[in-house]
């Protein structure tokens, strides 16, 4: 690894190298036949880490768990499930 | 194995903040609304710490972090650069906590203010030094537990009120000032939009929850800031050119209560101390014309 | 074309000169001649630049770092308590390795206050990874200030161009002013390695942890002694075009004096003086003035002082608890040398004091005794000082 002069960081984004969906105690899981395609989940999940689509895509490389998306769900589409079990 | 993740996305996943952090949604927010010609100033915090562990970074637009006071100055730096060097349709965004712009970064905001500078300022407010291990800030509300206002025998909790700081950004005559909150991102984001269309000082002030700050559950971030909009703790106003504009009034304001109540912070108030906090919400939204 | 120019002018006529495209800069005594020229020739259209009207120290190289970063040449200037007020800035402006450039009239700090020169406010901030480069007289500020751009444009280095306040801020002298399409040749736009540009997305100033933090620091300490070579040719290109030059220290009558006295800034002129006069009298005596502090050119030193019996620092700035700053960095560089000369140090000219010829000939003649008996009696002295009034004397 090179390092730079003022240690500027020249890959923009390059933190998605980090799974941080390794934090999750609580996985989310869309029930397709209830999601709308509204979207609303991935405006309020701060990683982001749920695509918009009919139905929403949860990207669970980054998920963090955090359960906003289940909170917020107009349509009680998600449910947060503990991590490992299916 | 996707090489760059939610590509639309100008901040990548895979930053350290926590599970359900409020704060870091308002960043999404606040690319989104602005794009990718912007050049980020942004203050010691949360914000820069979790995004910027080198040698890596979550940002996809340019961005430095300098000092902690200082996100206004820097801002008004590369404002003046970008115009010596004749370069347009860049914006240059300053980024601070409620910390690093109301308490230590007020000297330096209210000079780019005075001077005009083109600078869009955003405050992302959690209300505390919440970085450092949620102490607190002139932005902390009355009555909030904090690690420095922590309830004790003979003291309890913040015994000050929020310092006003869009009114004073509004009294050095910022074109536009704004108040918005991450549970109403149509309304945060068309306030950024229209702040960064004006060429000179705006400013920006988005209520962002803490998840450990605030004592709340990681799923409640959304819900507690829609709350502290509905119980008129917190209002969504604009100020252009010196007019007042209320853009949401709640149908039906709902006691101040619901919202402490959801919050371990004030799990501690005594039902006095409630009504003390619902009198001052009440005079705060007589001040704006809600009922 | 030559002028009649007081040594803020000569800065402020540099920075002009090198076509600086922002200007940050809050004034302070005795440097407020400095930001009140810039605006003016930005007022006239003389200068095309942005100033800003700052309202702090530390705002003003907070916007210079964001307009370095954001790919513009910049220029401040501050003394004494504004330096100390940005001293936090002066690391990360180094930190971040970007080439601002600084005028300093030196100035002594509070408290009590004291608008007057001495050295101890670019002494208090030695550390903070600034090339540091001292003036003797409003020439040497012209041509210093100009050649600083290029240092630290090459180097990623911010450069702090230091003269005494009042003493040389504000006297005039003849200045012989270069012409600017010679400064055009001499000084091309700043090309940065690294700018804030959404065409080209990089982050700066990250969190810099530990795994990584150390090296980052010591690839600064590495530009610094790059930074050496540098000065160096830069000086030379510089006499070649402009018919000047400085080197990082000059040596006056010293190569073959057993008592050689060591200093920085304007006191060297009054030193100089004093030398000739001894050497009128056939007496050994010579100066070794110091133009780069950092960084601290040690081989040159060595070469310079090495063969001396006695070495004489005359310095206007004390680190309280030791000694001054020159003397230990000058004592440190012998520390391993075998042939090492006894070193005297004065301090004097604290807060504006006058030194005057007495002292320093007080000077000469106790590093003179300490050539002569091999030791020394008192390592640190003050010049000038009223020893009744301390009660250091009944």
């Amino acid at each position: 690894m090179k390092l730079t002069a003022g240690a500027v960081i020249v890959e923009p984004g390059n933190a998605a190298k980090n799974k941080t969906g390794s934090w999750r105690a609580f996985r989310p899981i869309i029930d397709v036949e209830k999601c709308t395609g509204c979207g609303l989940c991935s405006i309020y999940c701060p990683e982001p880490a749920i695509h918009k689509g009919k139905p929403a895509k949860v990207d669970y490389d980054y998920c963090k768990g955090c359960g906003i998306c289940a909170n917020e769900c107009p349509f009680h589409a998600i449910t947060m499930v503990p991590e490992g079990k299916r | 194995m996707n090489d760059k993740p939610f590509p639309e996305s100008l901040i990548a996943p895979g930053h350290g903040a926590c599970a359900g952090c409020g704060c870091i949604l308002a960043m999404r927010h606040v690319l989104e609304a602005l794009g990718k010609n912007v050049i980020i100033s942004m203050a010691t915090g949360c914000m820069e710490v979790v995004t910027t562990p080198y040698p890596e970074t979550s940002w996809r637009v340019p961005w430095i972090h300098v000092a902690f006071e200082n996100a206004a100055a820097v801002a008004s730096g590369v404002s003046a650069a970008l115009k010596s060097l004749g370069k347009k349709g860049v914006k240059s965004v300053a980024i601070a906590g409620d910390g690093g712009t109301a308490d230590i970064g007020l000297q330096a905001l209210s000079g780019t203010v005075e001077r005009g500078d083109d600078v869009l300022y955003i405050c992302y407010d959690n209300e505390g030094y919440m970085n450092t291990g949620i102490q607190r800030s002139g932005l902390t509300p009355f009555g909030a537990w904090t690690t420095t206002t922590p309830i004790g025998k003979v003291k309890r909790g913040e015994n000050r009120q929020k310092k006003n700081l869009p009114a004073i950004i509004a009294a050095h005559g910022a074109p536009y000032v704004a108040t918005a909150s991450v549970a109403y991102p149509v309304d945060f984001m068309n306030k950024l939009k229209k702040a960064a269309a004006i060429e000179g000082p705006t400013y920006v002030h988005v209520l962002a929850p803490c998840t450990p700050g605030w004592r709340i559950d990681n799923s409640k971030t959304i819900e507690v800031v829609r709350l502290a909009v509905l119980t008129g703790f917190w209002i969504l106003y604009e100020i252009e050119n010196g007019k007042l504009n209320v853009t949401f009034r709640p149908p039906k304001r709902r006691p101040v209560a619901d919202y402490l109540k959801m919050q371990g912070r004030f799990k501690h108030l005594t039902d006095a101390e409630i009504s003390e906090i619902q009198k001052m919400v009440d005079n705060q939204c007589k001040h704006f014309g809600i009922e | 074309m030559r002028r009649m120019l007081t040594g803020n002018e000569a800065a402020a006529i540099a920075a002009k000169l090198a076509r600086v495209k922002v200007i940050s800069a809050y004034p302070i005594t005795p440097q407020t001649v400095v930001v009140e020229k810039l605006s003016e020739f930005v007022a006239d259209g003389e200068l095309d630049a942005e100033f800003m009207k700052v309202e702090s120290e530390h705002s003003a190289l907070s916007a210079c770092v964001g307009a370095a970063a954001a790919g513009a040449r910049t220029f401040t200037a501050t003394s004494s308590q504004g330096l100390m007020y940005m001293a936090e800035m002066l690391f990360i402006a180094s930190g971040l390795r970007l080439p601002i450039v600084m005028a300093n009239a030196n100035r002594a700090l509070s408290a009590p206050l004291n608008i007057w020169c001495d050295q101890q406010d670019s002494m208090a901030v030695r550390d903070c990874g600034w090339v540091q480069l001292h003036c003797e007289n409003n020439q040497e500020i012209m041509d210093t200030t100009i050649q600083a751009f290029r240092v630290a444009e090459s180097l990623s280095l911010p450069v702090m161009v230091c003269y005494d306040g009042f003493i040389l801020s504000h006297t005039a002298e003849p200045v012989d002013v270069p012409e600017q399409k010679d400064v055009d040749e001499f000084l091309p736009p700043f090309k940065p390695q690294y700018a804030l540009d959404p065409e080209k997305p990089v982050t700066m100033g990250p969190m810099g942890v530990p795994e990584y933090y150390e090296e980052i620091k010591c690839m600064q300490q590495e530009a610094m002694r790059a930074a050496k070579e540098k000065l160096v040719k830069v000086d030379v290109e510089f006499g070649k075009k402009f018919g000047r030059r400085y080197k990082l220290l000059e040596r006056y009558h010293s190569d073959d004096a057993d008592v050689v006295l060591l200093t920085m800034g304007s006191l060297s002129s009054s030193v100089k003086e004093i030398v000739d006069r001894y050497r009128e009298r056939g007496e050994k005596v010579g100066l070794v003035k110091l133009k780069s502090f950092r960084p601290f050119p040690v081989e040159e030193l060595i070469d310079a002082l090495g063969h001396a019996k006695a070495v004489a620092v005359l310095e206007k700035n004390i680190s309280f608890g030791s000694a001054g700053a020159l003397f230990l960095d000058t004592a440190a560089s012998f520390v391993n040398v075998e042939k090492a000369p006894l070193m005297l140090d004065f301090i004097c000219g604290l807060g504006g004091r006058d030194v005057e010829a007495l002292q320093i000939r007080e000077a000469i003649r106790a590093a003179a005794r300490a050539a002569e008996s091999g030791e020394v009696r008192k390592t640190v002295r003050w010049l000038g000082l009223r020893e009744k009034l301390v009660g250091l004397r009944t």
